[in-house]
């Protein structure tokens, strides 16, 4: 009998092991060289929303925010395919970033304090990549045109978002009653929007934008002039990887420089011959940004010439723009203040120096 | 005392007796160790990414906008209370669900014992097609095709709704049809084989005696059924009341649905969730706690 239980105490030093394994402090490798190591990035997306993230009808990932995801692997792997991609309710994304199910987070997620701050999400946000506002789609015929003529409606949303607060803090401080009706999936949402179960949907004006291009009749349903709320879009990592996030950033400046300086997928090949031994090996700036001279690179513990890898591989800023949201494509909206500050619009890359 | 292997019995029964509670206190007092030291652990990285474990933001307004429910709740209430509206809207479609569901299945099951073809086949056939489709799916067919898709049975709820003078939303009515159907067909299953446990000599005997169909079952065999039916009941009662958590699919605000967004607002996952296991223990033992009473009196009585 005793000896069947202290034949039960063999579990006793599994426990032990376990407990010191979870305790151990973990001396902490950068992402950066974690990524590096393993030849692949873990990117989040949401990979449901047209022009940002959505799957091409041969199955890959395709948007604004799939095109990040490249240009980073592109700059820390030198293969712009070698990218994970996790689709990620909005629920999900921050949690999955801070237990490092991914390494990137580019799935238009809003920039704000309780996000960035330690005691919040804890987020670390790379640059901006698309200055949006939180908008309302309504159907053309109600002829709703303010919010005001949307009293005592019901709006549908999307639960775990910036929407559903600033919608309440809008109308609340203008005094208009309205019905709330949160979904954990985009499409679930535009469902219950389509069948007429609410008068009025809200997201930002994007995702708004994106999820009219995929209904029956587009053309039927408006967004509404009226802008709620500023919705800075932007990458994060999470936060106590400085080199990591770092990295990130400069990637992203990267890709907003090379616009700035007309340096396109195209032409990047004949812009570093002609700074390496042709017509603009005078040009020290140029050079430096292209990795040609310098130690700009290694600094971000990334190759010298990571820019040129990632303009390589996906475009210049403006490029990728105009590729998933250009006027040639069925999400169209206008770049306004996603120009480059050199046409009057946000972005704006500071000196690589 | 010596730790080579022992001879059964040299010890007196005291002794190994007391040798056995020391035993299992020290076990107690490893996996309590345990758990300190991973919540210590918890405690220690969290607060060196600087979050320590806090409830104060329960008192601060929640500022999020919840649909009606039976409980008064404006925006600048404070997340407790926001916690305390979720509870109640899922404990709503709990309860009513438990009723619903438990008539559902007792019908369901009975009618396997039908002499009626059609409805023993018809019995079957809900059994295999409710089980055999996932929880969620039913809640979306439920919401999407019947309630979204015919407009008929979207204003029907809505005049019955305004008829009741209660907040009854075609969110929670798809969720409280989808969980019945679901949970229903399990419960159809216990019934059934309680009923199954009832000797056949009981049905004779009845028949012998006159009783028609419906009386021999619901005054001879369905109390005798009832102490195989019970505990099965028990573990389908907390089923439903686990898989109402699905509610946000539908886009009604449970309590889960109201964590999640917090936690997205404030960031405190670990305490958000911490508070919504508490309560599903609280909730699941309480079910487990009124069926055991429930169990114990048809024991003693049945």
């Amino acid at each position: 009998m005793l000896a069947k239980s202290f034949k039960r105490f063999a579990i006793a030093p599994l426990l032990v092991a376990l407990a010191s394994c979870a305790t151990a402090p973990e001396e902490k490798v950068s992402l950066l060289e974690q990524v590096k190591s393993r030849g692949e990035l873990k990117c989040g997306i949401s990979g449901g929303l047209p022009g940002f993230s959505s799957l091409t009808p041969q199955g890959a990932y395709t948007g604004l925010d799939v095109d990040i995801c490249r240009a980073v692997a592109a700059a820390a792997l030198g293969d712009a395919d070698n990218v994970a991609y996790t689709p990620l309710t909005a629920a999900q994304r921050f949690t999955a970033l801070s237990s490092g199910e991914i390494d990137l987070l580019s799935r238009n997620t809003t920039q704000t304090l309780s996000r960035d701050a330690g005691g919040g999400n804890g987020l670390t946000f790379a640059p901006v990549v698309f200055y949006d506002g939180q908008g309302v789609l309504v159907r053309r015929d109600s002829g709703v045109t303010t919010l005001e003529d949307l009293a005592g409606e019901t709006f549908c949303s999307k639960a775990g978002t910036t929407t559903e607060r600033n919608l309440n803090d809008v109308m609340q401080a203008r005094g208009i009653p309205f019905e709330p009706l949160n979904f954990d999936q985009d499409q679930d949402r535009n469902q219950a929007y389509t069948e007429g179960r609410c008068a009025a949907m809200t997201a930002d004006r994007s995702s708004l934008n994106s999820a009219r291009s995929g209904f029956a009749a587009p053309d039927d349903h408006m967004i509404l002039d009226e802008v709620l709320s500023k919705e800075p879009l932007a990458p994060a990592t999470a936060d106590g990887d400085a080199r990591w996030g770092d990295a990130v950033r400069w990637v992203v400046y990267g890709l907003m420089a090379a616009e700035e300086l007309g340096i396109t997928q195209s032409n990047i090949d004949a812009r570093v011959a002609a700074a390496t031994d042709g017509e603009e090996q005078e040009n020290a700036a140029l050079r430096r940004f292209l990795g040609i001279e310098g130690d700009l690179g290694s600094k971000l513990g990334l190759p010298n010439d990571f820019v040129v890898q990632a303009v390589g591989a996906v475009g210049n800023y403006g490029e990728i723009y105009d590729r998933h949201l250009g006027p040639d494509t069925p999400t169209f909206i206008p770049r306004g203040l996603n120009a480059s500050f050199t046409e009057g619009g946000l972005h704006y890359a500071p000196p690589f120096n | 005392m010596s730790l080579e292997p022992l001879a059964p019995g040299r010890l007196s029964g005291r002794r190994k007796r007391l040798l056995l509670i020391l035993l299992q206190v020290a076990i107690g007092l490893l996996v309590l160790g345990v758990i300190a030291l991973l919540l210590t652990n918890l405690q220690v990285n969290l607060l060196r990414r600087g979050l320590g474990l806090s409830f104060d933001w329960l008192g601060e307004p929640a500022r999020f906008p919840l649909s009606r429910g039976l409980l008064p709740y404006r925006t600048e209430d404070s997340y407790a209370w926001a916690f305390v509206v979720g509870l109640v809207n899922s404990l709503q479609v709990v309860v009513v669900g438990l009723v619903l569901a438990t008539i559902l299945g007792v019908v369901g099951g009975a009618a396997n014992f039908s002499s009626n073809w059609l409805l023993r086949q018809l019995a079957s056939l809900y059994v295999a097609v409710a089980r055999n489709v996932p929880p969620l799916l039913h809640l979306l067919f439920w919401y999407f095709v019947v309630f979204l898709g015919l407009p008929a049975a979207r204003s029907g709820v809505g005049a019955v709704a305004g008829l009741l003078r209660l907040p009854v939303s075609v969110e929670f009515v798809a969720l409280l049809i989808g969980l019945t159907v679901y949970t229903g067909a399990y419960i159809s299953e216990v019934v059934r084989g309680g009923i199954n446990s009832v000797p056949r000599g009981q049905w004779e005997a009845a028949r012998s005696l006159g009783f028609g169909e419906g009386r021999t079952l619901r005054l001879i065999i369905l109390p005798q059924a009832l102490r195989a039916i019970l505990p099965g009941l028990n573990s389908q009662y907390i089923n439903l009341a686990k898989n109402s958590t699905l509610a946000i699919a539908v886009g009604y605000s449970d309590l889960f649905s109201i964590v999640n967004t917090t936690f997205n607002q404030t960031g405190r996952s670990i305490e958000a969730f911490a508070l919504l296991v508490l309560v599903f223990v609280a909730v699941d033992l309480l079910i487990s706690g009124v069926m055991n009473i429930l169990n114990r009196l048809v024991l003693r009585h049945g």
